[in-house]
């Protein structure tokens, strides 16, 4: 019984909490944290069990929600590739939560230095468990209106999530705003116009609808095509749509950062290739539009221009942040690539990538929490200070680059596969080079932190002095979950094939096999 | 099937007994004797595991043991055959003399940080062997890796700016090499062959354009940087600033060795030495590596830094592997990989006697050594048959592998190698002979060192004395290594 309601029980029970954070946990920080790890926990096993049910069974579910059958009823639509994402959004979510018993009471209360507002705690987790409401419902639905709704309630409450970091954060966040909305302006244009031409907005019946030869001629369609296009690219930081996204992450405060860098850019990543696929088709976009080559050399400058751009900055969120906009042109580049491999690679890379950056902006956040700067020199002597912290952020480090066996390397693996199957050289070259650019930037951090200060040096007598270690390592609550998402990268690595035949292969368009 | 002599998971055990042995290291970090009994129980049981294939492997088998399949049609897998045999053999053996040294070495300088690097030392020699036992090339790939990234906190030991220009140089000049170069080279090679596994006739179908090998073959070759083809090879003299027994196992053995051998399994197992030989490819070989074996030789001469000299000389004699490997020949081929065999333990003797001579009197430049044959003579006379193996002359067992390659230029009709091999061998004693000459050779008023100086600890001179052994001992045996080799190209 239960078991036919788990599609919306994932969605259901992060709305609840929302509501149950700000009706009964008003006065208590622990209440209303314990709620919210509760609910993400629970949200996360019936993501898992979902997926097994796909698993098992092969097949595609359909709920109805309110049992109003589709077309004019809104339906959830889970097949392998959203079980996935859904497991994704829903486990880091509840990494995250975890993550947050320290740093949010200590950033959070605080508008301005001293000024202490305690509710803003409570508040902070009820848009927590908004946010990843909207994040699950975009992921897990089939309707591309009801598409737009949770879309705009995952954005509302992030902005008001990424505001509370204070400080520059209100000037940063009001100008994601701006563009956010413009980006969901035209997404909603784009699902009007093919509303307009088909009068429907549920998906797999807009499919069956779109396949009609007058429609695919339809400049309307085409037009509709390129705004809901243009606009998942805004809310994506798709190369050179990206200009809101370094600041708005860079001055949140470390939770927020934490859920919204890796799992934002991510499911915008899946909205693009679920409303490519599944909405329009691979042999309208490639053979018909035909637009993959340019979209590809477009990865390939977003990429160059991330990795470059994040090996001038000296701010490590913000670092971290020029770096998302390269994966983003990475995951972009492979979806266009217009073959297997590529959209493997890129599919695939919305796990790795999540969980990369999600590592690293925990280990990230561990190190500002304990030393309060977030500069390259917060990392000065980490190796003694923080082992754990530092080991973690290694082997997030490493999965950037792409080293094997962790799970940066095959997803690298399967794009330059792609790129060469497709023979755009350019597009490989740009993977291999922006490869080598982490291992600059990456290394360059792990050499401050592995480095003690020359000054320091002398002062305590040359290298010999160096043995006293003064370990200052973050409280369990950070290290349970950093560490726990730094295995994950390498099982996601060892088990890549599981993962890519079980879930990831399974949902190839057949216009790319 | 018939029963295995030994643990089915054995090459598996073999990587991981090292690994394991890490956290008893850290957590005994607090008590030097028992930290280093660990180094020594994990060394002596990965030996014998290595040791336990042994008798199989020579009896002609080769043995697979798969781990996890991690992509379509690849999968990460381990195979012990006679080359891999071969060389994990070396590298273990190796490990336990040179963690004898290194408690001479460490301890007798006082050392900081001695857990963490007995750690990583541990980390890096599970790198090897898995490299050793890689059964295609992704693994190999991996384990590759895995050894660049756990020697760097080894060559930065010293933590002061030398050791982080040194550092920063050899991550940029592996990594580099190894995204940039070999990454894609063997997605490319996947991508035509569709596999990655060794395979003595080679993968590639025999469509493939001569070009594509053409580019490829130099691709790999400068891919695996870790072998010190020029123009790849500064990290090696740079890396120098790590300890003594660094340099020693890891930079004459163990990371050198491990490109040396990553390319010897490109030769043979991806190419396959058919190949190389029909489509003339031996001849791009002999050329890369036949230039840096004359080039390195030259600057070895002008290196005054007794560490440097012996970097350079690395550098050559490792191209000499590559040349012998490359030449395409059976009598190449086996000449070669048994090269990695004698050259490791006469350099590591070499190694082992500079080390020696820096612990004893804290000197680094040749120059400054006259007479110390006078004061160290144990270690002097270590050094020197460490010096005539590497050379190629009796009693070092060098001789015999550098006949083999030499009759393999032959062979492979490349009279143009046998002249390198010659040529080379002149600049090695070149370069040699004049630091045993003034180690010993010299008045009483000449001598550099007074009589004060002696032996370094004992723990520091038994090593290379035992090496030196060693090395004489393969003269009169080589069949211990080359038996091995020859299993390589037996029914090609």
């Amino acid at each position: 019984m239960i078991k036919e309601q788990l599609p919306i029980l994932i969605l259901a029970v992060p709305l609840l909490a929302s509501f149950a954070i700000t009706l009964f946990a008003r006065k208590s920080k622990i209440a209303a944290f314990a709620l919210l790890v509760g609910a993400m926990g629970m949200s996360f096993v019936f993501a898992i069990g979902v997926m097994r049910q796909i698993l098992d069974t092969g097949r595609v579910i359909h709920y109805h929600i309110g049992n109003w059958q589709p077309p004019f009823g809104i339906e959830l639509v889970i097949d392998h590739l959203n079980a996935m994402v859904l497991v994704l959004v829903s486990g880091a979510a509840f990494l995250t939560a975890i993550y947050s018993k320290n740093t949010v009471p200590a950033e959070v209360p605080y508008r301005f230095p001293g000024e202490e507002v305690p509710e803003r705690v409570p508040n902070y987790y009820t848009l927590y468990a908004l946010l990843v409401t909207g994040l699950l419902g975009i992921v897990a639905t089939g309707d591309a209106f009801n598409m737009f709704v949770l879309l705009e309630i995952s954005a509302l409450s992030s902005y008001a999530l990424l505001a509370l970091g204070g400080g520059r954060a209100y000037f940063a966040t009001f100008k994601y705003l701006i563009v956010g909305t413009i980006g969901a302006c035209f997404y909603l244009l784009g699902v009007g116009y093919l509303y307009i031409k088909t009068g429907s907005l549920n998906m797999p019946d807009l499919k069956v609808i779109l396949t009609s030869p007058a429609l695919a001629e339809s400049p309307t369609v085409m037009i509709a095509f390129m705004l809901i296009i243009t606009g998942i690219w805004i809310k994506m930081a798709f190369f050179p749509l990206h200009g809101w996204l370094p600041n708005a992450y860079t001055y949140a405060s470390t939770t927020t950062s934490c859920l919204v860098a890796p799992l934002m850019t991510k499911v915008s990543v899946y909205m693009m290739i679920r409303l490519m696929f599944s909405v329009f088709s691979a042999h309208y976009i490639f053979d018909r539009l035909g637009w993959q080559n340019g979209v590809v050399w477009l990865a390939a400058a977003a990429i160059l221009f991330g990795s470059i751009s994040a090996l001038g900055q000296t701010n490590l969120k913000r670092m971290l942040c020029y770096i998302i906009v390269a994966e983003v042109g990475y995951m972009v580049g492979g979806v266009w690539l217009a073959n297997a491999d590529g959209l493997i690679g890129a599919t695939y890379h919305i796990l790795s990538d999540a969980m990369m950056t999600l590592c690293l902006f925990m280990a990230v956040g561990a190190v500002i929490y304990k030393t309060g700067d977030a500069s390259l020199y917060a990392m000065r002597g980490i190796f003694r200070k923080m082992p754990v912290t530092s080991v973690v952020f290694v082997i997030g480090a490493l999965a950037m680059i792409g080293i094997p066996p962790t799970c940066g390397f095959f997803s690298k693996w399967y794009l330059v596969s792609g790129a060469i199957e497709a023979r755009h050289w350019g597009f490989a070259v740009a993977l291999l080079i922006s490869s080598l650019i982490n291992a600059v930037i990456f290394f360059r951090i792990i050499e401050i932190g592995y480095f003690p200060l020359f000054d320091e040096q002398e002062g305590e007598g040359g290298h010999h002095a160096h043995d006293r270690a003064v370990i200052a390592e973050a409280p369990f609550s950070m290290l349970l979950p950093m560490v726990l998402t730094a295995l994950s990268l390498i099982a996601i690595g060892l088990y890549s094939n599981e993962i890519i035949t079980g879930l990831v292969g399974r949902t190839i368009p057949a216009g790319l096999l | 099937m018939a029963t295995l002599p030994f643990p089915e998971a054995a090459p598996l055990l073999a990587i991981l007994v090292s690994i394991a042995a890490i956290p008893l290291i850290v957590l005994s970090g607090s008590k030097p004797n028992l930290r280093e009994f660990w180094t020594f129980l994990a060394g002596f049981i990965k030996l014998g595991l290595v040791l336990s294939m042994a008798g199989y492997i020579l009896a002609g088998n080769t043995y697979t043991y798969e781990l996890c399949k991690v992509l379509p049609g690849l999968s990460l897998k381990l195979t012990v055959d006679g080359f891999g045999m071969l060389f994990a053999l070396v590298a273990s053996t190796l490990w336990i003399v040179t963690s004898m040294y290194s408690i001479g070495y460490m301890r007798g300088l006082d050392e900081h940080a001695q857990t963490r690097y007995y750690s990583f030392f541990a980390l890096a020699l599970s790198a090897t062997i898995g490299v050793a036992f890689s059964g295609n090339l992704l693994t190999m790939y991996l384990f590759y890796e895995l050894l660049s990234l756990s020697t760097y906190p080894l060559v930065t030991h010293h933590q002061d700016q030398e050791a982080r220009t040194g550092g920063r140089k050899y991550l940029t000049y592996l990594l580099s090499t190894s995204i940039g170069l070999a990454l894609p080279a063997m997605l490319v090679t996947y991508a035509l062959a569709g596999t990655l596994d060794f395979n003595v006739h080679g993968i590639f179908p025999a469509e493939t354009a001569k070009s594509t090998l053409v580019i490829l073959l130099i691709m790999f070759l400068y891919g695996f940087a870790k072998a010190g083809i020029m123009p790849f090879h500064s990290w090696l003299p740079g890396a120098m600033v790590a300890p003594t027994p660094v340099s020693a196992l890891l930079h004459a053995v163990a990371v050198v060795k491990v490109g040396v051998f990553s390319i010897g399994r490109i030769l043979t197992g991806i190419f396959g030495i058919d190949l190389l030989s029909t489509a003339s490819l031996n001849v791009i070989v002999c050329v890369i590596a036949g230039f840096t074996v004359i080039v390195s030789s030259l600057i070895a001469l002008s290196q005054d830094n007794l560490k440097r000299r012996l970097a350079f000389s690395t550098v050559g004699q490792l191209s000499y592997i590559i040349l012998g490997i490359g030449l395409a020949s059976q009598l190449g081929v086996i000449g070669g990989m048994s090269h990695i065999a004698m050259h490791a333990f006469g350099k590591i003797t070499l190694f082992f006697c500079a080390g020696a001579i820096f612990v004893a009197t804290g000197k680094k430049y040749i120059s400054e050594m006259k007479g110390i044959g006078r004061r160290m003579p144990f270690t002097m006379a270590a050094f020197f048959v460490g010096a005539l193996s590497v050379i190629g002359l009796p009693p070092g067992g060098g001789l015999i592998t550098k006949l083999q390659m030499a009759s393999g230029a032959m062979q492979a009709d490349l009279l143009f190698v046998l002249v390198i091999y010659l040529v080379s061998s002149l600049l090695n004693a070149a370069y040699f002979f004049p630091i045993v000459y003034n180690a010993f050779f010299c008045t009483e008023e000449e001598a550099m060192f007074d009589k004060k100086v002696a032996e370094a600890p004992m723990l520091c001179v038994l090593p290379p004395v035992i090496t030196a052994a060693i090395s004489v001992g393969l003269f009169f045996f080589p069949g211990l290594f080359v038996d091995f080799a020859r299993l390589m190209v037996t029914g090609l």
